[in-house]
């Protein structure tokens, strides 16, 4: 079973001082442990048979990310699989797919999805950077930021206005763009929660005609599908963080000894570890809904995706805060795990949509 | 409590704020203007101003150089120089070990001592806690023998806040184990770091910066001379200086001020993103931390009249702490949330001196504010942890 292999994975070959090893490496991330998971066929989970993939569905999405949250994983499965996979799923031809998909696959490209600029904060159909048709060639300009993965991938897939004004969700385009394709720059630097990104600058950056995916034009569902689905994977993985951090600070407060007790005894960190427990169980609980709403594609998907979204925003902030305070130094300390746990819990709460993002979807 | 300046306070706010803009050394408010982290030297260059000024004692009375400022004009003082978005005080000199010395400490104590702080000549950093004495401060082992004219001291001290760049430790070490109560055999020793034994290592905190450390102590021989008042008294005097600190970490005048740069920010175009004063969500909770803010702002020209009134800071200073830290994490959430995707890249070598503004990743220091919002969750660590506060608020304000 899926869950199982990653579960053992984790607990005898990614200890937390490997994980700070590979996130400080140049590259952000263990290359072998990212051809181990092509081997084990984790790449291969959420595509098509046809495709040599396993079929995979949110749920599946759902239990892996869960536990790549619990073990702190720094390999770019989500910009990989869930993001830039994500596009070529629904788009590529069978001639992209030979040429992008197979090697995403088997663990031989690495790719980025580029889902924001500087100015769009949240909105996805905010897209400025323009194509426009040359003679025989698609001229692209524009300027892409925060890239998760950008600097490692070989591929690029860059949404595009290819009409329409700058807000509006028709007229968007994705092309694959090489990384290293002339007129690309790119500005490489880690992110606080041990991850890698990327500011791409696009200057009259040409590619041809089968650089398109999908539909000229049509491209904002795909981007809203695939974002959707990323949602849901950071949430699961942030449920997996939550409860890490739950059970890690009940079991500290067991051993950290105050007053000649062990703070564990005190009513008022109780209480406040009960608090912790509950907003893991209610958050597992919308995460479940959300996966199950988004395999069936029922009438309440997208609500589902922004209620774990909320959920996580809101509680899982409060969860790591807790996790940090009643470890208390050692909560703020670099060599101790639970930092690293609440940055990453930090940063999924501002990727595709904040709490109030989020809540006001709920509330429209 | 009067809320309205009299002329001659007014004045006195007019020429603190020429000295704030004229006075700061031309290196640092340019770090400070890009947000540049400061080196120790920058500290003490502004300090020094300070005293050359003679405010470096603005908290203490005249007799010992300090300025006998009224609490209003302490108040100021502090308004004054978060506005002007000056270096902070480093506390533990001026703040703490200052006043523990001129109130507890000899004659002999404070001539040698009290001028090398005021005029920043000597750095300062705090021996409090233990790897295993944190929010039970009382159960600290660090030993003191006596031996002829010298303690002997040995053990840890931990989360030492800059002891990297401190020539001197002040202590709380155990003297006596023989007691009925465990903070009468506490001590407060004066430590000089270049004393053979002391080593001071490294913690990285949260954030990635080497800010605090770890200090040990190996048969290292403090002369008796070093024991401030009475030996077995510490716990009285190191209380006293808590109370100070807690004082001191309600910081509304910074809070205050990074607050009213973020309302200004969010009126503005951020890296042509549509402005942040038209979400409405985001300028409910900036206005609801505002008032809190200005609650406490209150609270504190309370604390601080008390004060004046020739009370100690009591218990209340722990609400100050408490509420201080709290609205502190506060606004460094929100900054966080007015970066959005741009909190996540960290990039601390673009904020140099010699890196082009422009070549930035984020604009401005935006991508500073999750570091600040990881940071300063050591706020509600520190000093006491909050949840002492509210032990110690419970037991002796409410009597429970």
């Amino acid at each position: 079973m899926l869950v199982e292999s990653v579960e053992k994975f984790i607990a005898n070959d990614y200890s937390f001082e490997r994980r700070q090893q590979y996130a400080a490496s140049d590259a952000g991330y263990s290359p072998d442990v990212w051809a181990t998971f092509a081997d084990l066929g984790w790449t291969a989970v959420p595509f098509a048979e046809d495709d040599g993939g396993f079929d995979g569905g949110p749920v599946e999405l759902m239990v892996m990310m869960q536990q790549f949250g619990r073990g702190l994983i720094v390999e770019p499965y989500l910009a990989n699989i869930v993001l830039a996979g994500g596009v070529l799923r629904r788009t590529a031809s069978d001639a992209q797919k030979t040429k992008w998909l197979q090697p995403l696959i088997s663990g031989e490209l690495q790719a980025a999805l580029a889902v924001t600029e500087p100015q769009s904060r949240y909105e996805l159909a905010n897209i400025e950077t323009t194509a426009t048709k040359g003679d025989d060639a698609w001229i692209i300009n524009g300027r892409k930021g925060v890239v998760l993965n950008g600097g490692n991938a070989g591929l690029l897939i860059i949404p595009a206005r290819t009409s329409g004004l700058s807000t509006d969700r028709d007229g968007i385009t994705l092309f694959a763009v090489g990384g290293m394709a002339g007129g690309v720059t790119r500005k490489v630097y880690p992110t606080v929660d041990g991850h890698q990104a990327a500011e791409i600058v696009l200057q009259d950056v040409h590619v041809e005609s089968n650089a398109v995916l999908g539909t000229l034009g049509e491209a904002y569902a795909v981007l809203d599908a695939v974002v959707d689905e990323a949602t849901l994977a950071v949430c699961a993985e942030a449920v997996g963080i939550m409860q890490v951090l739950t059970d890690k600070t009940v079991e500290y407060s067991k051993s950290r000894e105050q007053f000649g007790v062990p703070i564990g005894s005190f009513q008022a960190l109780q209480h406040r570890m009960v608090d912790m427990l509950t907003a893991c169980e209610q958050s597992y609980s919308l995460l479940l809904w959300a996966a199950m709403a988004n395999a069936d594609q029922t009438g309440d998907a997208k609500r589902a995706i922004s209620a774990i979204k909320y959920q996580v925003g809101t509680t899982g902030k409060k969860v790591g805060q807790e996790a940090v305070q009643i470890h208390g130094g050692m909560g703020v300390s670099w060599d101790v795990d639970i930092a690293h746990y609440f940055k990453r819990l930090t940063t999924i709460g501002q990727m595709f949509g904040n709490a109030d993002w989020h809540l006001d979807k709920l509330a429209q | 409590m009067n809320i309205t300046f009299t002329d001659e306070e007014l004045a006195f706010r007019d020429e603190v704020r020429t000295f704030f803009r004229d006075e700061i050394p031309a290196g640092i408010a340019q770090k400070r203007r890009l947000s540049v982290p400061l080196e120790p030297e920058d500290f003490i260059s502004f300090q020094k101003a300070l005293y050359r000024k003679g405010w470096a004692g603005f908290n203490w009375p005249v007799e010992y150089g300090g300025t006998g400022w009224t609490t209003v004009q302490k108040y100021i003082f502090g308004v004054e120089m978060a506005e002007a978005n000056a270096p902070g005080i480093i506390t533990f000199g001026l703040g703490m070990v200052g006043p523990v010395i001129y109130t507890f400490g000899s004659e002999e104590q404070k001539q040698r001592f009290l001028p090398d702080i005021l005029e920043s000549n000597v750095w300062w950093c705090q021996g409090y806690s233990e790897p295993g004495s944190g929010s039970d401060l009382a159960s600290l082992k660090m030993r003191a023998e006596l031996a002829d004219d010298h303690y002997v001291v040995n053990g840890t001290k931990t989360w030492t806040t800059l002891g990297q760049w401190a020539d001197w430790i002040f202590c709380l070490v155990r003297t006596s184990t023989d007691v009925a109560r465990r903070q009468e055999g506490i001590s407060f020793l004066l430590i000089d770091m270049k004393t053979p034994g002391v080593t001071v290592t490294p913690i990285i905190t949260i954030e990635g910066d080497h800010e605090i450390n770890e200090v040990h102590f190996e048969n290292v021989k403090v002369p008796v001379e070093n024991l401030v008042g009475e030996e077995g008294k510490g716990w009285t005097y190191g209380k006293v200086l808590l109370q100070h600190e807690r004082t001191g970490t309600a910081r509304v005048a910074v809070t205050n001020y990074r607050l009213s740069k973020l309302r200004q920010q969010a009126a503005r175009s951020v890296r042509g993103a549509d402005p942040l004063a038209n979400d409405r969500n985001f300028m409910r909770k900036l206005a609801a931390v505002e008032v809190e803010l200005k609650a406490l702002e209150f609270t504190e020209l309370r604390t601080l009249a008390a004060v004046a009134s020739g009370k100690a800071p009591g218990p209340e200073s722990s609400i100050l702490k408490l509420k201080g830290t709290e609205l502190q994490q506060a606004v460094d959430e929100l900054y966080v949330e007015a970066a959005g995707y741009y909190a996540l890249p960290y990039v601390p070598s673009q904020y140099a001196l010699d890196f082009p503004e422009n070549d930035r990743v984020g604009e401005g220091s935006e991508t500073q504010s999750s570091l600040n919002y990881f940071n300063f969750r050591k706020a509600s660590i520190y000093g006491g942890s909050n949840e002492i506060q509210k032990n110690i608020i419970a037991k002796h304000v409410l009597g429970l």
